[in-house]
């Protein structure tokens, strides 16, 4: 018998401007002992579906609209709040996309999970610890019994996503429900997490629901796949038969959409633009001796018209590294020289005359907008700030703007909350071009996109690359993009270069072990193999 | 992308979309623009009290004592025959002025005082804020009587000594969400725009920070109009003839089961300014939101 089993099942959204169906019929089974996996962009009802049957979705706005969710044999829509609640923490548990806003920040790790043991187990004290350690040890916390003191923000990204998890096991659920568990993590941190949870699954054979937007993610752990777009459920199937004999066209658009491309490697004069040496950006915060070195001694030249991308985990000082170049970041030792003239001594009005020949595109287009600013007003700042154009020929200089990053002009007068996540990036990006600069960082403008407006973006900014001239220091933590864009790639590490080589060379023949390590991480080696 | 979408702006639209919009939300919010008319009526009548008051505000006709509304006493009179209307219109004069004024002061040099503080930050910060400190250290009424008595009793003092305890509240409120809207992408992206810090403080930073400042200063101005009252009891403001609201409320709260009317009137005109600053206060607030709900 299915462990779970879902029939029909359709949920809406009714507000005041209007209902919204957010899945429509969706039916399908999860069985013991497999993981699987629902896949789909934001919007497309994965999360919802999943949260409906918990009976997680607000009500009102929300509303289940039919069908069943028979958790073995027991239909979960139609049990009362009591009982539903009672399934929920002991026979389905849930890990969540950002682990850090679920654990308690007073607490200790040890205390968290010392309550609802005893709580839900009736274990005394003594017992409760030594499970406890028990569990860390099994979710892979190295020395659980000296981290079991320790307060969440102790912990790294992963380390805490493992603790979560922990979290979960403690009631010895059947089913599992990961949703975007590691969508926040670095990729090497990502590769641990998926094989813990696959272990897992193997182990304590039970069922797991993986909610991801990544098809990459789950090509190597699940036993099934479900796309679903727009509330619906387009194909599913198995992994085999969803990367190579995909039938519905949304799959394929997906497939087409992981990065995977390589670029046309055109041979660039080395003709340096931009000329780093013995660059360091040390931090001091008040408390402590010590200063972080976010880039220690980083020498680097980016050529004219060449894409450079710059790869490394969080905490790798790679965006440190970005901001120092456009002097957003305080420079402690070191000169960058642009052009002939040296940054790191300009102040003032000819610091601002640089400031136009170079910008800078953020990762997160929801934050690096402000908010109360029409997309015309966002434009016109840095037009009128530079004199690139006048008052009179202000209006066609916006509209030719937004044509050009590939905004219809008829949002001229909207707010960026009023856009999607990819048209707020185009957005940002058309800012950027706006003073028609040399230089641009692009500080990971896509990892915040789906996969498909991912693609987009990227085809954008490689367009607008060629036709501007322009010269980019593209950087993520997303090997696969870069290889996409990057004429010649740099892999960070603690604060120092580790390697540097054309992109094709670095992929294929990588030198350092870190580098080897990153790309042995990046997910969907069974798509590729 | 059709040429029928393409740009027809007047020059007056050229300016911050945010205020303009904002203006127009504000226009179709009833409650807000009601409470605004009645603010201005209030305003207006304040203005012209002089050349309208039916009576004079310092004729005493002891003879006539306390007496309830009548046609010719529209709002009766007080316990040595004064108009009630009469008094409430200049005494709206001295409170709308005390609330307007010292919280405009207060708004003005907290609001500044405050946003500096929190973008600059470092060192200039911590002398600043501390200073704020030190000033919310000394005794209010020490500060205001040692002003008294250094300038003498004057109204102007007045409004300048209350804005000048006001300011600080809003100065920390500023500072904590500058400092907040300071980590923002979107401030660094306007700095690598090469805009100057002035400019982002006041075109990225200030108009993201409002939504709270307008909330406390609709509650300045009766905090203000209430702390009027209460020096002019104490003897450090107003003095009779010349009268405010409060005052009128203290001295009607005195002879309430007599002369009910005579704290009823003024009671009801400090209630109906506060309430209109309410809904003007909420609907401005909705109104610079631009994520609020879409018309």
């Amino acid at each position: 018998m299915s462990l779970l089993k879902v029939d029909n099942l359709s949920v809406s959204f009714h507000t005041r401007n209007g209902s919204h169906q957010a899945v429509k019929n969706v039916s399908f089974t999860v069985e013991p002992r497999e993981i699987t996996a629902i896949i789909g962009e934001s919007g497309s009802g994965k999360s919802v579906s999943c949260y409906a049957m918990l009976g997680l979705v607000p009500s009102p706005p929300g509303r289940i609209d039919g069908g069943s969710a028979l958790f073995e044999g027991a239909d979960l829509l139609a049990l009362s709040e009591r009982e539903l609640r009672a399934i929920r923490g002991r026979d389905i548990a849930m890990i969540f996309q950002d682990p850090m806003t679920c654990l308690n920040p007073f607490m200790t790790i040890g205390q968290q999970l010392i309550e609802p043991l005893r709580l839900h187990k009736g274990l005394t004290a003594k017992d409760a610890k030594v499970r406890a350690i028990e569990l860390l040890d099994e979710v892979g916390i190295r020395s659980p019994a000296d981290t079991f003191d320790s307060y969440p923000h102790e912990f790294s990204g992963g380390m805490r996503q493992r603790v979560m998890i922990a979290m979960a096991l403690i009631n010895e659920p059947k089913l599992l429900i990961a949703d975007e568990p590691t969508t926040a993590l670095d990729v090497t941190i990502q590769a641990q997490i998926l094989r813990l949870i696959a272990d897992l699954q193997k182990n304590r054979d039970i069922g797991v629901l993986f909610i991801s937007h990544d098809l990459a993610v789950v090509a190597d752990i699940a036993d099934q796949i479900i796309v679903m777009e727009q509330g619906v459920m387009v194909e599913h199937g198995s992994p085999d038969a969803i990367f190579n004999h995909a039938q519905h066209p949304y799959t394929q658009k997906l497939l087409a959409a992981i990065p995977s491309g390589h670029r046309t490697a055109e041979r660039i004069k080395p003709d340096p633009l931009i000329a780093v040496s013995h660059l360091r950006t040390w931090f001091y915060p008040s408390n402590v001796k010590e200063p972080v070195k976010a880039v220690d001694d980083v020498s680097l030249e980016i050529h004219r018209g060449e894409v450079l991308g710059l790869v490394g985990e969080s905490g790798s000082g790679k965006s440190t590294l970005g901001r120092s170049l456009l002097r957003l970041a305080p420079i402690t030792e070191g000169s960058v020289v642009f052009d002939g003239i040296d940054l790191t001594q300009l102040e003032g009005n000819p610091l601002k005359t640089f400031r136009r020949r170079m910008q800078m595109i953020f990762q997160d287009p929801f934050a690096s907008l402000n908010p109360r600013m029409t997309v015309y007003d966002t434009l016109a700042e840095p037009l009128l700030l530079h004199k690139i154009c006048d008052r009179k020929s202000l209006d066609a200089t916006i509209a030719t703007l937004m044509d050009d990053v590939g905004l219809a002009r008829a949002f001229i007068r909207k707010y960026p909350h009023e856009f999607s996540g990819g048209q707020r990036q185009r957005i940002a990006i058309g800012r950027a071009l706006a003073t028609k600069p040399e230089f641009i960082v692009a500080d990971e403008p896509v990892s915040a996109l789906d996969v498909t407006i991912q693609a987009q973006i990227l085809e954008l900014l490689i367009a607008l690359g060629r036709e501007h001239g322009l010269t980019m220091l593209f950087i993520s933590h997303d090997m696969a993009v870069i290889r996409q864009i990057a004429d010649r790639v740099m892999v960070m590490y603690q604060g120092k270069l580790v390697e540097q080589g054309d992109t094709e060379e670095v992929f294929g023949h990588p030198r350092e072990a870190y580098t080897q390590s990153l790309l042995a991480s990046i997910p969907g080696a069974a798509l590729s193999a | 992308m059709s040429t029928e979408t393409s740009l027809s702006l007047t020059d007056a639209e050229q300016g911050s979309s945010l205020w303009h919009d904002a203006w127009i939300r504000l226009s179709k919010n009833k409650m807000a623009v009601g409470g605004g008319c009645i603010l201005l009526t209030f305003i207006l009548v304040a203005l012209l009290t002089p050349w309208i008051a039916p009576y004079s505000y310092e004729t005493q006709n002891l003879d006539l004592g306390a007496t309830p509304p009548s046609s010719a006493h529209w709002l009766g009179t007080d316990i040595f025959g004064r108009d009630v209307l009469t008094q409430i219109m200049y005494g709206g004069r001295v409170s709308l002025a005390v609330g307007f004024i010292a919280t405009g002061v207060a708004l003005i040099i907290g609001v500044t005082w405050g946003a500096v503080a929190g973008y600059v930050g470092g060192r200039i910060d911590a002398v600043m804020m501390r200073l704020v400190d030190i000033l919310y250290a000394l005794p209010f009424m020490i500060f205001i009587v040692l002003l008294m008595v250094i300038f003498g009793r004057n109204v102007l003092l007045l409004f300048l000594a209350i804005g000048a305890v006001e300011w600080l509240t809003m100065a920390r409120i500023m500072r904590s969400q500058v400092q907040s809207l300071r980590q923002q992408e979107f401030v660094e992206a306007a700095v690598s725009l090469g805009l100057s810090p002035a400019t982002i403080i006041r075109r990225h930073v200030i108009p993201n920070a409002l939504g709270p400042i307008i909330v406390y200063t609709t509650l300045t101005i009766p905090s203000v109009m209430l702390l009027e009252a209460f020096l002019s009891f104490l003897g450090l403001g107003i003095q009779p003839p010349q009268t405010s609201w409060g005052l009128l409320i203290s001295y009607g709260a005195e002879t309430m089961e007599e002369y009910p009317w005579l704290l009823l009137f003024p009671g009801l005109a400090l209630t109906i300014t506060l309430f209109s600053l309410n809904f003007l206060g909420d609907g401005l607030r909705d109104a610079l939101d631009v994520r609020g709900s879409k018309d």
